[in-house]
């Protein structure tokens, strides 16, 4: 596995693949369910993962302990790595991020792709946008998660230990960055016309974590956006349509070059 | 040593109507305040009695739940610190991980501790898993704000030179300056409730009091084994006062009528447990390594309740445990005051000895009657005995 070092942080950093950046900053959880969406990716773009500091086997400092730490890593790894201008693609808890960046500095990026995206509060203080999965009964929880549960959820008997300490500590720092307030930053909303890129909006029509309404609102809420929903498909259509999600980025991105 | 009495303040008249979960979700339409009102008063009564009857009094608190009514452990505390005279106060205690306000808990305790003219001790806990949903704090952070709590409180208390700063990475004070000083001087005795061998180890190095719960007869001796081993390593003045234990106690003038009530009390063990599986291990309360494991067994629903073992290493449900089971398990010493003292005495060889014991003598369903009777038969024939133990 790649690895890179900034500052005090040492990243896992697949790649893969040869052709324009996409940096993809990951959701909260089933990462290891990516990996056809990745190799489909791949046959297009140059695809960069890095494991967010605390998830898999990348290291969190102590100090290291909010989205604001992780957009500006991202920036500096941007940075660093010299990739050019990249696409940004940013699944659910990395769409969050995705954002924080977005409203700091566009500098190294070309276009935005927001999947299922968490972090900004629409509704009222006695209105959840983002359903609180870990007050849900197992089942239900995945109910929500997936248009289709059964063939989507892994099944946790079969991983080996290492296998299920990444997942583990994935829900764990999860937990750290987004707990409270619950999956969002209350002052993100009014930066939000910072975001002054081509913004393509996918959402899963069946997503029960954030729905599609909320999609729409963020999609009005960015000034350069359109939204696309992927039909049988819940909170990460990338695992239960990748074929289809990977098709509408190369759309989207080969529009823009085209225009 | 010293015996403290101990309720959960239940509000039992709800059980009947709950099912997959006694916590967290129940809505409180169930609770009738003018019930609640009378229960609240029983239970202290029974506490004021302790000091006529030489034992000492703990309280606990839990959130949001039918098992445990007692919601601020303090709030009994202030009531008991007139209404007593003699007795030592215990609250273990205050969930500071989970409290937003360190201060607030160090005014809390030093008011009690003048009050009361120097009879408290305080508790520090970090809170069952369920605990974490009530007061929405990050999991995956709260040993972190544990301790820093835990140094801003002891120094809060400890100060008495004016304002001093505290910007820490969980809590941030310009002008820390608690009144009143506490009476204890340099502070009131710290306890921290413990349940595996590594908590233990992190109260020896700071030479905290450790209440050991529900660990039972198999648990047990590794935790106070850790303990006396780190306190011998970091140089701390090791004695059995250090070291508590709680048991469920039922005793009678005959061995039915002591089994009788320590089945009454048993409806504690039997209800506390029941928690949705959901709200059994929050991500981040527990190690990655444990969760993982409870990801293998359980796929994504985590936790489940916990087991009891008996002496033989059997699996005790705690829904169905019997009070042969639990006295088997080392969780309940139960019968006449010679049956009571003889397994408590082969509780104490068996692990080793201990200072304090936490004693349940009101759980469940037991009521005023039987609990005034369970604690005045304990004070009379029990505790004139406890002398004799010795490690």
């Amino acid at each position: 596995m790649e690895r890179i070092k900034i500052g005090e942080v040492s990243l896992e950093l697949p790649t893969a693949g040869a052709g324009p950046p996409l940096l993809f900053l990951h959701g909260g959880d089933y990462f290891a369910q990516h990996r056809e969406f990745f190799d489909r990716l791949a046959r297009y773009w140059r695809v960069v993962v890095p494991r967010h500091p605390g998830f898999g086997n990348s290291e969190r400092p102590d100090g290291f302990r909010t989205v604001h730490d992780l957009a500006y890593l991202y920036l500096d790894l941007l940075e660093r790595q010299n990739l050019g201008k990249v696409t940004l693609v940013g699944s659910s808890f990395g769409g969050w991020i995705a954002l924080e960046i977005c409203v700091r500095c566009l500098e190294r990026i070309d276009r935005l792709v927001l999947i299922d995206s968490v972090g900004v509060k629409f509704g009222g203080r006695e209105e959840r946008d983002v359903a609180d999965i870990y007050a849900l009964p197992g089942e239900e929880a995945l109910r929500v998660t997936f248009f289709d549960p059964g063939r989507a959820a892994p099944d946790y008997a079969r991983l080996d230990d290492d296998e299920a300490i990444a997942v583990a500590r994935d829900r764990q720092a999860t937990t750290l960055y987004g707990w409270r307030p619950y999956m969002h930053n209350p002052g993100l909303r009014q930066w939000l016309h910072r975001v002054r890129l081509p913004t393509l909006v996918i959402w899963g029509e069946n997503d029960g974590i954030v729905t599609p309404d909320y999609g729409e609102k963020l999609c009005r809420s960015l000034p350069n956006a359109r939204f696309e929903l992927i039909a049988k498909a819940g909170h990460y259509p990338q695992i239960e349509r990748p074929d289809e999600v990977a098709d509408a980025i190369d759309r989207f991105a080969r529009a823009e070059v085209r225009s | 040593m010293k015996v403290w009495h101990f309720s959960e303040m239940a509000y039992h008249p709800a059980w009947p109507a709950l099912r997959d979960s006694y916590r967290v979700v129940i809505p409180s339409r169930l609770y009738d305040p003018k019930i609640g009102a009378d229960l609240y008063h029983r239970y202290l009564d029974e506490w004021a009695l302790c000091d006529e009857l030489g034992i000492n009094i703990m309280t606990n608190e839990h959130h949001a739940t039918a098992t445990c009514a007692d919601s601020v452990c303090t709030i009994p505390m202030a009531i008991l610190a007139r209404e007593t005279k003699k007795v030592r106060l215990l609250a273990l205690g205050m969930p500071i991980g989970n409290r937003n306000d360190p201060i607030r808990v160090a005014e809390e305790y030093s008011m009690l501790d003048v009050i009361s003219r120097g009879r408290i001790e305080m508790g520090f806990v970090k809170g069952v898993p369920f605990e974490i949903s009530p007061a929405n704090t990050n999991p995956a952070d709260l040993m972190g704000r544990f301790w820093e709590a835990h140094d801003l409180i002891l120094k809060a208390m400890t100060s008495h030179d004016g304002p001093f700063n505290w910007e820490g990475t969980h809590f941030h004070y310009r002008s820390v300056n608690v009144w009143p000083r506490p009476w204890q001087q340099p502070h009131p005795p710290v306890w921290m409730p413990v349940g595996s061998p590594g908590s233990a180890k992190e109260a020896a190095e700071r030479g905290m009091t450790i209440g050991v719960l529900n660990t039972g007869w198999v648990l047990t001796p590794p935790i106070f084994e850790a303990y006396r081993k780190r306190a011998a390593e970091v140089g701390r003045p090791m004695t059995p006062q250090r070291l508590a234990y709680m048991a469920l106690i039922g005793v009678g003038n005959t061995r039915a009528e002591g089994w009788r009530r320590a089945d009454q009390i048993l409806g504690y063990s039997r209800t506390s447990g029941i928690v949705a599986p959901q709200f059994m291990n929050p991500p981040g309360y527990a190690s990655a390594a444990q969760s993982a494991q409870a990801l293998k067994m359980s796929g994504a629903g985590g936790f489940r309740a916990g087991r009891i073992q008996s002496r033989d290493g059997r699996n005790i449900d705690p829904r169905t445990m019997t009070v042969a089971d639990a006295i088997d398990a080392g969780l309940c010493f139960a019968g006449t005051p010679d049956d009571v003292f003889d397994q408590l005495r082969a509780f104490y060889d068996h692990v080793g000895g201990f200072g304090h014991l936490l004693m349940m003598g009101q759980g469940g369903l037991l009521d005023h009657d039987e609990t005034v009777a369970n604690l005045s038969l304990f004070s009379r024939e029990v505790l004139p005995r406890l002398a004799d133990l010795t490690v």
